[in-house]
């Protein structure tokens, strides 16, 4: 065989052009078309009284965002749009997952923060219960908040 | 980094000695994660996403790991080295060649750690293991994430998780997917009724390179589909079950194989070494299909003198990129064939196999 090296210098384009990488394998299951194919069963979305809430018109005022964008490709833009688009969000991960609550892994930062909110709660509790003097019921929220504040 | 140096070593996923390695080729979990604040790579501008790579790519080279992850620029690789890295199942064909702009991998020298940056999420963590060991990968990506965090803030919601990109992956961003050798349950047609159970429980079944990708060489990946109101912990559970179920259905059909059928397979295998010991034209899915039967043959204890680990060595090298890197020049679809056909030949006559 002719050893004699041949070197070219190709982009991602030219390179598919002349065979040189395989193309991609033709599709089995396609998640996004699987979203896409929900999202088209679902629309266009009402409220309960069938009024007001039109998808069309959602936009995300941070990312820009539209429904229909969303529709067209299955991706949303940044984090904000889970609550931009929060009504025509919940019927798909209905569907997708069956769940609406995150059960599992939760950033240390966001544990402290969810503990110290809590503790805040129960002060305020703490604070009303010792206000129509029920004793019984301050004394068992300053325990729990001492228990919380040690675990902490 | 000098990829070629990848080039003699099989990596983590086809090391071929882990847990249920007669069945199972590898463990892989990933989580997708997203820097709070930062719109998703998809609507990221080109300013945005060079700011989210360097934030990352600091990140990631100040983690205190027993195995550094070094950082590959893929905007900056060839084609053929793109796609190296994708049949080596470091990156996703997405990020190698779909995806434009500000991007990366990092990956560590056992090629067990992978963290894609600027993917369809900002972040996509991988561990790869060798045979079925979710526990493993699930300690080790948890560490990784755990150190990640230091560093990073995620974009994180209380009811809804870790915000990603695409919602079919909110929650937990946690993929698991175990890649099984299916031979004797595709040669007795179960592998069908199989699939039609999996999906019932939300299981999602697919071939070798991922999402949209077919089944070859009876290579299938199992994974969980829902992300979002199980735990990470459940999903798991749910997938070891459903393996250790599966390994059975595999084990028993193996076993009616060399009952029922014992001349026949073993006439099957030996054809399968003979085609690739001679054949001077050989496609990459043809290969594929003849190293699965040659791999069961070595299982069912019908071939001797070869090892299961060069059956790994011959599928990894006889993919398109790793082809074009052994043979040091480019070559178009017909070479490419020629040179597969080549190299099997050569490696085979070299370990000297052959029917008994």
């Amino acid at each position: 065989m002719n050893k004699k090296k041949r070197e070219m210098h190709l982009c991602e384009g030219c390179a598919r052009e002349q065979n040189l990488i395989p193309d991609a394998p033709s599709p089995q299951l396609n998640l996004p078309a699987l979203l896409q194919l929900l999202m088209t069963q679902l629309a266009p979305v009402a409220d309960a009284e069938g009024d007001d809430l039109d998808p069309a018109s959602l936009t995300c005022p941070d990312c820009g965002l539209k429904y229909a964008q969303f529709r067209a490709d299955g991706r949303l833009g940044c984090p904000e749009d889970y609550d931009v688009f929060l009504p025509v969000l919940v019927p798909i991960l209905e569907r997708v997952h069956r769940g609406l609550q995150h059960q599992g892994k939760t950033p240390k930062a966001v544990r402290k923060q969810m503990a110290k909110n809590e503790i805040a709660d129960l002060k305020t509790q703490l604070d009303d219960a010792i206000a129509v003097e029920d004793y019984e019921e301050a004394a068992r929220l300053r325990d729990c908040i001492r228990g919380k504040e040690a675990a902490g | 980094m000098n990829l070629d140096r990848l080039l003699p070593n099989l990596g983590e996923w086809l090391r071929g000695n882990g847990p249920e390695s007669d069945i199972v080729i590898s463990t892989r979990i990933r989580l997708a994660r997203n820097l709070a604040g930062s719109p998703f790579s998809n609507r990221a501008s080109a300013a945005q996403k060079a700011e989210t790579e360097v934030r990352i790519r600091d990140a990631i080279a100040t983690l205190d790991l027993p195995h550094k992850l070094d950082y590959v620029d893929v905007s900056k690789l060839t084609p053929i080295d793109r796609q190296f890295l994708i049949e080596r199942q470091l990156m996703s064909r997405e990020l190698g060649s779909v995806l434009e702009g500000p991007r990366g991998v990092a990956f560590d020298e056992r090629e067990s750690v992978s963290v894609m940056v600027n993917e369809e999420d900002h972040l996509r963590l991988q561990v790869m293991r060798s045979g079925v060991a979710l526990d493993e990968a699930w300690a080790e990506i948890d560490h990784l994430d755990d150190l990640l965090e230091t560093k990073l803030t995620y974009a994180f919601h209380e009811q809804f998780g870790y915000l990603t990109a695409c919602p079919t992956n909110v929650g937990t961003g946690m993929r698991a997917s175990v890649m099984l050798h299916l031979p004797a349950l595709s040669l007795t047609k179960e592998i069908e009724k199989l699939f039609r159970s999996l999906q019932k429980i939300n299981l999602v079944v697919r071939g070798l390179y991922g999402e949209g990708s077919r089944a070859s060489g009876d290579l299938y990946q199992i994974s969980n589909q829902v992300t979002l109101g199980k735990s990470e912990g459940r999903v798991l559970q749910e997938i070891r079950e459903v393996i250790s179920q599966i390994l059975q259905y595999e084990r028993r059909a193996r076993q009616l194989l060399v009952k029922e059928r014992k001349q026949a397979e073993q006439d099957r295998v030996a054809r399968a070494i003979g085609t690739l010991g001679s054949a001077t034209m050989i496609t990459s899915e043809e290969t594929m299909e003849l190293l699965s039967t040659v791999r069961l043959g070595i299982q069912l204890h019908l071939l001797e003198d070869l090892p299961a680990t060069t059956v790994n060595q011959l599928f990894i090298h006889t993919q398109a990129a790793h082809l074009q890197k052994l043979m040091g020049t480019p070559l178009d679809g017909e070479e490419r064939n020629s040179a597969r056909a080549k190299y099997l030949r050569n490696k085979l006559r070299e370990l000297g196999a052959s029917q008994r």
